[in-house]
């Protein structure tokens, strides 16, 4: 026998000589139903309080009425920092005026090379202050991920309350999950030494986020 | 890993004498048990929240081999690879086979406790396979060659000053001293290893059914660094972690970071499915994942089944007096604190460890916060139990509770050895009314004095009291 069944088999024997391990419900049954378990009342706001969150697990946030005002909001947000004005972003943003705010933004995936990543993002959740990522060919995961500074321009509307409004709008939208959805908090951290955090261990120093309408 | 818990008393009176491990705990206690109470309570309905994440994990095992062909085929679905291994041994020679399979020369890893258990670095570099820990605490301890003494924090027992040291003299740079220097020199010696590495491999803090995915939790984003830039991933887990769909595991990370770290949420949650397809530019080709029993499956069905709730939080060892003196390096294997303390006979042998069911006061601190509700204390003394069914008690331990039963069943004469005991205690106390030691229990009396009592008994007192 393989070590599959064995495994299988021990399980079901232990189980049959133990009467109270019978199973509730038969388990598509159980996986239609979606149930939630116990959540938080969302906020009277989302986007107060998606910013309120995020701002507290130390990310950045601006925001902008105006989507051709992202690349100025974020040359002078980068100046500031004395961050360098070039990177690379997902083909979807190319089209904004880069350019004219003084920035190079390159339509590729980051190379360790690439000092800022600017992305998009699937949606956002008010509970937590996070950003939902889905992978995929003109979503490149490495760009939230190597350089030294992530940048997301995240639709104002796309905040929903909870991580499982996030789930209900992943199935609608998609009929698969992709390779990775990646939830994002903040900027990378460390607290093993001491137990003293640090932010910026293996992926980026700072995260900004960036409220534009489409 | 090599079990090393039949050492356990000897270990705890060399660590209760460490003051520099005396010092690292007690920040333990600063960051994680008040950082875990600050946030706790910003959980709405906590209690049930916590019932609820107890049911999702029941709900799991009492329909295990289900749960694992459902996990196992939507996986499988999505274009990953499932093995199944019945002990650490084949594992180990599970993910060798892959490395091999897929010309591996270096590994990259990020932190799993699995992996520990089987020894997996060991067997990898045996097959000539290079392997780096990319989480900072590992990291740090693959240098020292050192054990982790804590699930969540492993590096916990180290201070500042001494991985400095280590740094300077591995490295072969100038001495850091800042905390923020030391990470950042750890970052720039990783990144290349990231870029370069064939295979990455990772543990699963859940495998959803649902979706045949394995869930990671990680804050450093080495656990997305591991399962993004290699062409391989490898992700090892145990059997029982398997969760039903995105709504139940969305419960359980309520729970988890805030009781591991206290933090609302870990700073990357990441949920992979499957491998790469043609046009993505990045993430692994071939997606392996190893479901590992080592014993688990034989906790099914029994009373100690509800261990297997277990989502590796650490709560219970931070809030335990035992493991905030001793630390986790006196627990002998991969699991210290209280969950340890059953895990560790209950996957390894009661034999080996026979002093880790009885590592415990008892305060039931550690059920108190365990976030799936594990019953702890009442494990352990299972465990004591059987223990004493199987004749694995010392022989004057034995007796003792031999003559003590005898005693208990014979009213007149426990009130006459009670009687004339309390006065030679009483006597012996002498005028300070201490005891600097108790035949047969020296072991207590060589860090404490034993009160002497007043010289009367209880019942002594009580009668006088009544007749008033
Ligand atoms: S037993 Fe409970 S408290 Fe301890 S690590 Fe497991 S889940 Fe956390």
């Amino acid at each position: 026998m393989s070590a599959r069944d064995n495994i299988l088999s021990k399980i079901r024997e232990a189980r049959s000589s133990a009467p109270q391990n019978v199973p509730a419900a038969p388990i598509a049954n159980y996986l239609a139903l979606h149930q939630r378990g116990p959540s938080p009342p969302p906020p009277d706001d989302l986007v107060t309080g998606f910013k309120k969150r995020a701002i507290k697990l130390s990310s950045d946030v601006l925001e902008t009425s105006v989507r051709m005002e992202v690349p100025a909001l974020l040359a002078h947000y980068l100046e500031e920092r004395k961050l360098p004005l070039r990177g690379v972003c997902w083909t979807s943003l190319v089209g904004l005026p880069w350019g004219a705010a003084g920035l190079e933004m390159l339509p590729n995936p980051a190379t360790n090379q690439d000092m800022v990543g600017v992305t998009g993002a699937f949606c956002a959740i008010a509970e937590t202050g996070t950003l939902m990522m889905l992978s995929g060919a003109e979503t490149p995961a490495s760009t939230s991920l190597l350089p030294e500074t992530h940048v997301a321009v995240l639709d104002p509307l796309r905040i929903v309350a909870t991580m499982e409004d996030a789930w209900d709008l992943l199935r609608l939208e998609y009929k698969q999950p992709p390779r990775a959805v990646n939830f994002i908090s903040g900027p990378s951290r460390t607290a093993d030494i001491e137990q003293t955090v640090t932010l910026g261990a293996h992926g980026p120093y700072r995260v900004l986020v960036i409220l534009a309408p489409p | 890993m090599q079990n090393k818990a039949i050492d356990f008393k000897r270990q705890v009176n060399i660590k209760l004498a460490d003051t520099k491990l005396q010092d690292a705990l007690s920040r333990l206690q600063t960051r994680f048990v008040e950082g875990r109470s600050a946030v706790i309570s910003e959980i709405h309905h906590l209690e049930d929240t916590r019932t609820a994440a107890a049911a999702i994990r029941d709900c799991v095992l009492n329909d295990l081999d289900s749960w694992l062909q459902k996990f196992e085929q939507q996986a499988i679905a999505h274009g990953a690879i499932v093995h199944w291994a019945e002990t650490a041994t084949d594992a180990n020679r599970i993910v060798t086979e892959i490395a091999a399979q897929h010309n591996v020369l270096t590994a990259v890893k990020s932190k799993s406790m699995v992996s520990e258990e089987c020894g997996l670095n060991d067997a990898l570099e045996h097959a000539g396979i290079k392997v780096m820990e990319t989480d900072l605490g590992e990291y740090i301890l693959q240098l020292a060659h050192e054990a982790p003494s804590h699930i969540v924090a492993p590096v916990v027992h180290k201070n500042k000053e001494e991985i400095s040291d280590l740094f300077a003299e591995k490295h072969q740079m100038s001495r850091k001293t800042g905390i923020a220097e030391l990470c950042l020199e750890a970052r720039e010696i990783l990144r290349p290893a990231f870029l370069n590495a064939d295979m990455g491999i990772s543990g699963a803090n859940f495998l959803i059914a649902e979706t045949g995915s394995v869930l990671i939790v990680t804050n450093e984003g080495n656990g997305r660094l591991v399962t993004t830039l290699p062409r391989v991933h490898v992700a090892i887990t145990g059997i029982e972690k398997v969760v039903p769909t995105l709504e139940d595991v969305t419960t359980l990370l309520r729970l988890l970071p805030r009781s591991a770290t206290g933090q609302s949420i870990t700073n990357y949650v990441s949920v992979l499915t499957g491998n790469k397809d043609a046009k993505a530019h990045d993430g692994p080709e071939h997606f392996h994942i190893i479901l590992l029993d080592n014993g688990r499956s034989s906790l099914i069905g029994g009373e100690m089944q509800e261990m297997l709730r277990c989502i590796r939080c650490g709560a219970c060892m931070n809030h335990c007096p035992v493991y905030q003196n001793i630390g986790g390096h006196a627990y002998g294997w991969v699991y210290p604190g209280p969950m340890g303390s059953i895990l560790t006979p209950l996957l390894s042998g009661l034999k080996s460890s026979p002093d880790l069911p009885n590592a415990s006061t008892f305060c039931g601190a550690c059920a108190a916060v365990c976030p799936v509700k594990i019953p702890l204390p009442d494990l352990l003394r299972n465990l004591r139990t059987r223990q004493m069914a199987l004749g694995l008690k010392s022989r004057q331990e034995v007796l003792m509770l031999k003559v003590w039963g005898w005693l208990t069943l014979h009213p007149r004469i426990y009130a006459l050895a009670t009687k004339i005991g309390v006065r030679i205690l009483a006597m012996m106390g002498g005028e300070r009314h201490l005891l600097h030691t108790l035949p047969g229990a020296t072991g207590w009396t060589d860090g404490r004095d034993f009160p002497a009592p007043s010289g009367k008994t209880f019942r002594e007192m009580y009668r006088k009291k009544s007749t008033k």
